[in-house]
């Protein structure tokens, strides 16, 4: 938690700017950081990064799994849909 | 078709809306189940018991939180059961130090002297280009755990901080420290891989 109020350096502003994507920052600290944000070419190119980066996470979809991996669980599928009361 | 639905017809018989399920969560399964127990191995069986309880549950699923909320906490109990008997020490993300893929990029006074190489322009807006999906989803592979189990659960899966929190046993000021290092590692591994001009 920051105390100070003095305006932020590159560093500091580094640091709040997931809590600010999340919505996390109190509003003091929201505001040191768009100020800070308003004049810092480099943080505002930080920032636009991370949300790109937390934008192609939730894109990404399901990976592919390997064919022995899903044929395995498939077995289970079926050993458990021809017994049900299995329970090994 | 929705989770539910999946979910539905999977208490019918029906295979392929199982597998799906499967395709869906399984990568994510294993990389949560990963924080709790001591090997890859010990990981898939653990996902794998995970999908007999499922089966056995599914008619009993009622709703009352997503599928796919439900689906992560029979995962958790399993998954902790299992890391116990292993002794398996959770990893504890230290607070107070730093990420460190940004040391040595500031001088004395804070401000950049390294400062972040431009890609943003470099990708068309709103289009997320395959290769920065590519690029970001090999980075969280590589994210050590905790990081991995939360920016999968927060950013790949979209739960909300709260639930991260209530499932992994962690604050919700953890998550977000937690969050915010592996964030951060994620977005440096995809920018020095655009600015050393590799793929």
């Amino acid at each position: 938690m920051r105390l100070t109020a003095h305006p932020l350096v590159c560093r500091e502003a580094v640091e709040l700017m997931s809590d600010y994507v999340e919505g996390a920052l109190s509003r003091k600290d929201r505001r040191l950081l768009e100020r800070h944000l308003a004049d810092c070419p480099h943080c505002t190119e930080y920032l636009a990064q991370l949300r790109l980066t937390i934008a192609a996470s939730g894109s990404a979809g399901p990976e592919d799994l390997e064919p022995e991996a899903l044929d395995e669980i498939v077995e289970l599928f079926r050993r458990f849909r021809d017994d049900p009361d299995q329970r090994t | 078709m929705d989770d539910a639905e999946l979910l539905r017809r999977l208490c019918e018989g029906d295979e392929r809306s199982f597998t799906e399920l499967v395709r869906r969560y399984n990568t994510t399964l294993v990389r949560v189940a990963r924080y709790y127990v001591n090997s890859e191995a010990s990981a898939e069986d653990v996902v794998q018991e995970t999908w007999m309880a499922v089966l056995r549950q599914a008619d009993r699923f009622e709703g009352r939180s997503s599928v796919k909320t439900w689906l992560f906490r029979i995962l958790v109990n399993r998954a902790r059961t299992a890391g116990v008997k292993e002794h398996r020490s959770i990893p504890v993300d230290p607070t107070g130090s730093g990420d460190g893929t940004l040391a040595n990029r500031f001088d004395q006074g804070g401000v950049w002297t390294d400062p972040p190489a431009p890609f943003t322009d470099a990708i068309e807006s709103a289009i997320l280009n395959e290769r920065v999906i590519a690029l970001v989803r090999g980075a969280i592979a590589r994210l050590p755990e905790p990081q991995q189990a939360v920016v999968t659960l927060r950013d790949v899966e979209g739960l909300s901080t709260a639930e991260v929190a209530a499932l992994l046993e962690l604050s919700e000021a953890n998550v977000r420290v937690i969050l915010h290092r592996g964030r951060a590692r994620v977005r440096g591994e995809v920018e020095s891989t655009i600015k050393g001009g590799g793929s």
